[in-house]
Formats: structure tokens, C-alpha cells, sequence
């Protein structure tokens, strides 16, 4: 009955394009997400387009009419943001520390998710001494203080943006290995996985091509809201001056002038942007994280 | 007939976690505790128990799927328990497995086209077109129309989606399946409809099949013999119309009764056990099944039965057909 019924029917094989899945579809009903993935690529976008978008080179010290440095010089036509204790430009510098901060991110996330979710699977799968021995491993890298951790490598090694990205990468893939643990502990259960065994598929094609795309969405949400946390610690790095370097911007290190409390109670204007730059940006990809749990969670149905 | 695969006194005990800090006498769940039987070629032997008596742990153990703690499994003159690791894939070909929830064994993020086409890649050097031209005999083989080659698993019913369990277990040709539950999960109407198609398969492939479940009507529809299990060892094991007619071990002669009859002509008098069947990590001494048999003899809570020929390649352990050490025949 059911094989007669099915051949009648002509059943056209769906080619679902990203902005057709289910996922997205849910992803679109969550405006903070959306607001906030529409945010994150304008910083992106920014980021990416900074020398073309800002007006002065971030480098060079703005001369004013009276022929000096124009030093703390307050908002204006000329510098919309103003300029710092050097007399540089606070915009350009800025969409230049947007370059820095979100790139220091992104690699430090890229190291730490490539380090996680390898480290996580093998534990996972393979269980016994392997896990005991990785679980243990991820135990004393959570045990270690991170600033105080990232401050003795960084006065090591030389302070350089290659450096905090290695240093963020290597401190922060502990939350993502125990995350992928757990996911591939459940996966590795399923029939699947059995059935790929009993079919003599080895491990590692089994890891690969079974277990990673059915724990990619868990991943995914990790890996973004990582990010945020990466920015922050970059910030806090360069803030503290062990992050990225002076004359290179940086959002956190753009907020060390704070520090003096002249520049904190009567010029605003040079740490408030960058400030608000990392909260926004923050803020931004913790909406993007939370929709695409959401979103990439089947368990919701599309409504 | 030749014999396919010979089980011969397969253990599996799984380790429990010791007590305490320093423990003591390290315990174990006797799951599966020495079973031995054959299966000949093209034959379909049913294995029936109540749940938890270990007839799934069985089947992975025979499979190597899991380590087996003691025991011999040869497959075609090949003993599964000596290969090393890489012979044991290649030999993978040859004996596959159908899983009890088809919902849990096919890969949500594979087509089903990929499902199949996973087992033919690891175990034969065909190309691509010879893969596809496969691939769809199969599925038509196993009642599916080729056009479903492009979907994922969750837009399928759960009959489908054992049928393409089905299907990824004959690609490669096996000579032996193990059939862990597969109607267990599904519908009463589409039961029977995959059962017939587990039937007409066997022909047209030659298959062997161990099929595991605890559904006794199933047994009779579609296996040749029977094994009885209880509490991981087999307590009867015989040829499917004698054991019907007339069961042996006060196990089978509960289970059998239990079957409903719609008939009255045909209606049995009820065997009722008592109690709940007893922990495998301390089974009873002696007979296994002495805590619940109405027949219990003192003999059966010190000395184990072994398995003894009553009829015609018709065995059981039980103390009920012997008397000083001589079988008795039936009773």
C-alpha cells in the first residue's frame, strides 16, 4: 500500500538554499539577534573598509592652525571624536582598533575552537585513560588565573597582536572541550554511530563525517559568545598595556588614557567610543549567540 | 546445511564500579554468561527473552561490537575473537546488524543516498556509477521508491526509515545479519509489512539471520529454530515447530502461555511467574530460573542444568529431565 502510494506521488528532491532552512527562518523571528548580527557586520564591515572610511591615518599626530600638536582637542567638524593625549585622530583610531580588537577576537576563537572541539572529541570518543587524561589537562588550564596567566606570557614573550591572539586561544578552549565531551559522549550511544562501527567505518571518518556535524550547532553558539569573552580579555590585556601595543589601536588599550583622572572626568571624548565599542559589539554577539541557539535548537519548531 | 556461525560459550560481563575507597571483590553484571549455539547457512534463528536477559548484549558481543569477556565466535571457519582489529573491519562485510529504533540509527545529517553509499565505500572499489546503480537496486529492493535517495532520514516514517536500515545492511552482501528488535519499534500494521519484507530479502540475498526479540508471535512467523534466553544464558533451544507444539523448560512453557489466543478452543492453562526477574549481578545459585519456577526442586537451587538433547535437536537445561544424571525424555 504505503510503496504503491509513494510511487505515485512525484516527490521533487528539495534544494534548500541557507536562507531557506528552518533554522534561519527561526533565527529571523528573533529581532534582538537580527539587530544585533546587522550591528556586528556593520563593525565588521567597518573593520574590513578602515582605510577607506578613516579620515586621518591613525599613526600621525593632527597638527592644529597654531602649528602644534593638537593635543586632547575636543570633538569637532574636523575630528568628530576628537583626538588623544597625542593629538591622533580618536575616530580613525577607532575603525582602526575595530581591525585589531575584532581580528585578535576572531583568530583567538578559531585557535580555541580548532583546540576544543579536537581535544573534546578525542575525549569524548575514545573515553578511558584518553578522557581521564584530557579532562584532567582541561581541569588545570581552568584552574589558571587568565589575566595573571596572560600578563606572565605576554612580559615573556613580546607583547605583539600574534601573541594575544595565541595567549587568548590557549587559555580559553577549556569551555568548548568540556562541551563537545558531553555532546559526543550522547552522540556516541546512538544507533548511528553503532551502525557506522558495525559497518567497519573507522574512527576517524566516524569522529568527522558522524559525530562533528550532528554537534556543529552546540559549537556554533560557543563559538560565538567566545567571542565576546575574547574581546573583553583583549580589551582588559591592552588596557593593562601586556595586549596590543602602543601606536597600534586597540579598543582596550584606547582605554588605558582613562587611567588619568583628568581624561576620565573632563575628556569623555576619548574613552567613551571606545567604551561603547566594546559593549555594542559584545552586546551584539551575545544576541547573535543566544538567537542561533535558539534557532539551530530542532527541538523548536518552526512556528 | 553448513553451519555459518557458531557461538561458542560467549561471556560478557560488564565491570561494575567498586564500593567505597578501597571496594573489595569487584562485581560484575553477568549480562551475557556463556551461550553457545549454531545457526546454519540461510537459516533464521529466533532469539526470544523477556527484557534486560541479555539477547541485545548477545548480539553486539557476537558482532564485536562490544568485547566479549570469554568465548569463541567463528563466522564461516573465521573465529571473530582472534582477528586483529584492521582483518575484523574487512571481515565487517559479511555480517551486519538492523538496529530496534530507526529513529536513533540513521544519521540525521545524511541522505539516505549517503547512508547507503557509506558501507559499499569502505568495502569495495566500485565507482561512482556502479555505486549509484547499486544503491538504487537496493532501495527498490527494500520497498522505496529511488526518488527518496535525496532526503534526510527525519522526513521519513519510522516503517521507511527501518526499511533503509534495512537497506544499509545489504549493500555490502552480508552472509549474516542480526536483527536486534527491528519491528519492536514500529506500528502492528507496518510489523507485518517489514517482517515480510525481512522474509522475502533472506531469500533473494541468502541471508542468515539471528533475530532478537521478545515478541514470541514474530518467532513463530519468521524463525526456523528457537533459542530461549533467561538471565543471560539459553535455557531451550530447538527446532520452531517442536518447541511450539511442545516447550520444555517451565520458562518457555510461561512465555508460551502468555501469547494471547483469541480461540477458546485453543486456550492454554495460564503458567503465572512470580516476582520480577532477579539481578544479573548475583544470580541465583544453581538453576537461574529456580526463584520463579513452580517446579523448583531442591536439586535446582544447588546444581546449574546444563544445556541436555531431549527430542530432536531439542535442548534445554533443566533438572526436570533427568534423573541421576540419565535423561528422562519429556514429561
Amino acid at each position: 500500500m504505503t510503496q504503491q502510494f509513494a510511487q505515485e506521488i512525484e516527490i521533487k528532491p528539495k534544494k534548500k538554499g541557507v536562507f531557506e532552512t528552518d533554522a534561519w527562518k527561526r533565527f529571523k523571528q528573533n529581532k534582538l539577534a537580527v539587530f544585533g548580527a546587522v550591528l556586528l557586520s556593520l563593525f565588521v564591515f567597518v573593520a574590513l573598509l578602515a582605510p577607506v572610511l578613516a579620515p586621518y591615518d591613525p599613526y600621525v599626530s593632527q597638527v592644529n592652525e597654531l602649528g602644534t600638536y593638537d593635543v586632547h582637542a575636543s570633538p569637532s567638524a574636523d575630528h568628530l571624536l576628537g583626538t588623544d593625549s597625542l593629538g591622533r585622530d580618536m575616530l580613525s583610531r577607532l575603525i582602526y582598533g575595530a581591525r585589531v580588537s575584532l581580528s585578535v577576537a576572531f583568530a583567538a576563537v578559531l585557535i580555541a575552537t580548532i583546540t576544543g572541539v579536537i581535544l573534546g572529541i578525542i575525549a569524548g570518543y575514545y573515553g578511558k585513560w584518553v578522557d581521564t587524561a584530557i579532562m584532567r589537562l582541561t581541569d588545570i588550564v581552568i584552574c589558571f588565573p587568565v589575566l595573571f596567566l596572560a600578563i606572565s606570557i605576554a612580559t615573556i614573550l613580546k607583547p605583539s597582536i600574534f601573541n594575544v591572539m595565541i595567549i587568548i586561544g590557549l587559555v580559553s578552549w577549556t569551555t568548548m572541550t568540556r562541551l563537545v565531551r558531553g555532546e559526543v559522549l550522547r552522540i556516541r550511544e546512538t544507533e548511528y554511530i553503532e551502525a557506522a562501527r558495525a559497518m567497519g567505518q573507522n574512527n576517524l571518518i566516524i569522529m568527522a563525517k558522524h559525530i562533528l556535524p550532528n554537534i556543529m550547532a552546540p559549537i556554533v553558539v560557543q563559538a560565538t559568545l567566545q567571542t565576546a569573552e575574547a574581546i573583553l580579555t583583549e580589551s582588559a590585556l591592552s588596557f593593562l598595556g601586556v595586549g596590543v601595543q602602543q601606536p597600534v589601536p586597540s579598543w582596550g588599550n584606547m582605554l588605558n588614557e582613562a587611567t588619568s583622572i583628568l581624561v576620565l572626568q573632563f575628556k569623555p571624548w576619548i574613552w567613551i567610543p571606545a567604551g561603547l565599542a566594546i559593549l555594542l559589539t559584545i552586546l551584539c554577539i551575545n544576541f547573535v549567540g543566544d538567537g542561533l541557539r535558539d534557532a539551530l535548537d530542532p527541538k523548536t519548531k518552526k512556528t | 546445511m553448513s553451519t555459518l556461525l557458531e557461538v561458542d560459550g560467549i561471556k560478557k560481563w560488564f565491570g561494575l564500579e567498586r564500593e567505597g575507597l578501597f571496594g573489595g571483590e569487584r562485581q560484575f553484571v553477568k549480562a551475557v554468561d556463556d551461550i553457545s549455539f549454531t545457526i546454519n547457512k540461510g537459516e533464521t534463528l529466533g532469539l526470544v527473552g523477556e527484557s534486560g536477559c541479555g539477547k541485545s548484549t548477545a548480539g553486539r558481543t557476537i558482532l564485536r561490537l562490544i568485547e566479549a569477556t570469554e568465548g569463541k565466535v567463528v563466522l564461516d571457519g573465521t573465529n571473530l575473537y582472534d582477528l586483529k582489529a584492521k582483518d575484523l573491519k574487512k571481515l565487517r562485510k559479511d555480517m551486519q546488524i538492523v538496529f530496534q529504533d530507526p529513529y536513533a540509527s540513521l544519521n540525521p545529517r545524511m541522505k539516505v543516498k549517503d547512508i547507503l553509499e557509506e558501507p559499499i565505500k569502505i568495502h569495495t572499489t566500485l565507482t561512482k556509477q556502479q555505486r549509484e546503480e547499486k544503491i538504487k537496486q537496493v532501495i527498490s529492493d527494500v520497498g522505496l521508491n529511488a526518488m527518496y535517495l535525496e532526503r534526510y532520514p527525519h522526513e521519513f516514517s519510522g516503517g521507511q526509515r527501518q526499511r533503509i536500515g534495512i537497506a544499509r545492511a545489504l549493500v555490502v552482501e552480508p552472509k549474516l545479519i542480526i536483527m536486534d528488535e527491528p519491528v519492536s519499534a514500529l506500528d502492528v500494521s507496518v510489523q507485518a509489512q517489514v517482517l515480510n519484507l525481512i522474509q522475502d530479502i533472506q531469500e533473494k540475498y541468502n541471508l542468515t539471520y539471528l533475530f532478537i526479540t521478545h515478541n514470541l508471535s514474530v518467532v513463530k512467523h519468521i524463525s526456523d529454530r528457537v533459542a530461549v534466553m533467561y538471565l543471560g544464558r539459553i535455557v531451550e533451544i530447538g527446532d520452531k515447530s517442536a518447541f511450539f507444539k511442545e516447550p520444555l523448560h517451565p520458562y518457555s512453557k510461561a512465555l508460551i502461555s502468555a501469547i494471547p489466543e483469541t480461540s477458546q478452543l485453543n486456550r492454554r492453562e495460564r503458567v503465572i511467574l512470580k516476582g520480577d526477574i532477579p539481578s544479573p549481578v548475583n544470580p541465583p545459585s544453581g538453576c537461574r530460573f529456580h526463584t520463579r519456577c513452580p517446579f523448583a526442586m531442591d536439586k535446582c537451587r544447588e546444581v546449574e542444568p546444563a544445556l541436555t538433547e531431549i527430542g530432536q535437536d531439542h535442548f534445554v537445561a533443566c533438572h526436570l529431565y533427568e534423573v541421576g544424571g540419565e535423561v528422562i525424555g519429556k514429561i
